[in-house]
């Protein structure tokens, strides 16, 4: 599978370096390696969701409880997630950091996923969620480390979406 | 059976546990009965409740955690049964108010009105105790021993469409956030609120 093993790990260790002990997540193909990561790591909480809304209860509870995690999801279970995100998160100032695999966008094989390509950076922009988009390998650790701090001081949603060139080697 | 008599039945039960209720007249019943800081109102985001419900949990094995939720919120996110099955932590009790219907917004007839069985629903997705309660001394007894069962519980308490007036409290959901993870903060380091005084008194 040529989902990039090496880019994951780097991402998986980055997550480490920020305090994240929690993770919730449902599986999508760009992140089979970072939730593999995730399980076999027996410090870090892996919580398998149904459906991608869930993890913003989840991260809440985690952040209530003082416990700093993260969101893998796909960027169609973050559209998902909307309305978790507007009545909790945005409604109740809690802080997520969202790593979201950007599918449907240059170079997307699979028709069903390029309608969500196209709506993904609008709709982040319309929610007022800062994001970045990660595809260079030397600027990964400084990215989601800058991503979780500002999601900590501004108690915010904030979203890294991880790009193709990042996530996949052809 | 009402909702209040139930919540009044438990009030002295909550005083240890943290508390995570639903929006509406369960939030606003509560509050009526007397605010404390361990409780956490979810206004709107509904069928979260559960989730937050279990992250703290998670997060949190040393301490008891009781959901209220509803049935209207429960079946917007049936998913959260089977999350909560997968993890059973076993100091989290979720209690679900069925009284099929959406009563905040006019009382809309919800699908377990015509046999839709939660407690059948949340057997089968693997919760390891469910059950329904009908009397208030049931509910009593079905809550106090799940906080104490040391299992994950779902408890279905069958109750009338019936709440109060209005809905708004005088506590702002920002208030309500922060006062609730203070206090959590609190009994993870009970000294931790003199510390930070005696450091800044040093100064």
């Amino acid at each position: 599978m040529p989902v990039s093993l090496t880019n994951s790990e780097l991402i998986y260790e980055t997550l480490k370096e920020c305090d994240i002990r929690l993770v919730s997540a449902l599986p999508e193909t760009w992140l089979v390696h970072l939730i593999r990561l995730t399980d076999e790591d027996p410090d870090m909480t892996l919580v398998r969701l149904a459906k991608e809304e869930e993890g913003v209860g989840i991260s809440a509870g985690a952040h209530f409880a003082g416990v700093k995690s993260a969101m893998l999801m796909q960027n169609h279970g973050f559209m998902a997630s909307i309305n978790g995100i507007v009545s909790f998160a945005h409604s109740y100032k809690i802080p997520l950091l969202m790593l979201i695999s950007y599918r449907g966008t240059f170079g997307e094989r699979d028709p069903w996923q390029t309608q969500g390509g196209n709506v993904t950076e609008p709709l982040l922009r319309a929610l007022g969620i800062p994001y970045f988009c990660l595809d260079q390998v030397v600027t990964v650790k400084k990215r989601i480390r800058h991503a979780q701090t500002l999601a900590e001081s501004s108690l915010q949603p904030v979203a890294v979406l991880l790009m193709r060139d990042l996530m996949w080697e052809e | 059976m009402l909702r209040l008599d139930c919540l009044r039945s438990i009030y002295s039960e909550l005083e240890d546990c943290l508390v995570l209720t639903i929006m509406g007249a369960v939030a606003a019943e509560l509050h009526s009965l007397g605010h404390r800081p361990n409780f956490f109102y979810l206004q709107h985001a509904m069928g979260l409740a559960s989730s937050t419900g279990l992250g703290l949990a998670l997060c949190l094995p040393e301490r008891a955690v009781i959901v209220f939720d509803g049935d209207g919120s429960l079946l917007m996110n049936l998913g959260t049964l089977s999350t909560m099955a997968r993890y059973r932590p076993q100091n989290l009790v979720h209690v679900v108010f069925d009284n099929e219907s959406l009563l905040s917004v006019g009382g809309f007839p919800t699908a377990t009105s015509t046999g839709t069985d939660l407690e059948a629903i949340a057997r089968a997705a693997g919760i390891p105790r469910a059950v329904t309660v009908r009397s208030v001394g049931n509910f009593r007894t079905a809550v106090t021993d799940a906080v104490h069962g040391g299992e994950l519980a779902t408890i279905i308490a069958k109750v009338e469409a019936t709440g109060p007036s209005g809905y708004i409290t005088d506590l702002s959901l920002l208030e309500n956030r922060f006062q609730f993870r203070r206090h959590i903060q609190s009994l993870r380091e009970p000294n931790a609120q003199k510390r930070r005084w005696d450091r800044s008194s040093e100064k």
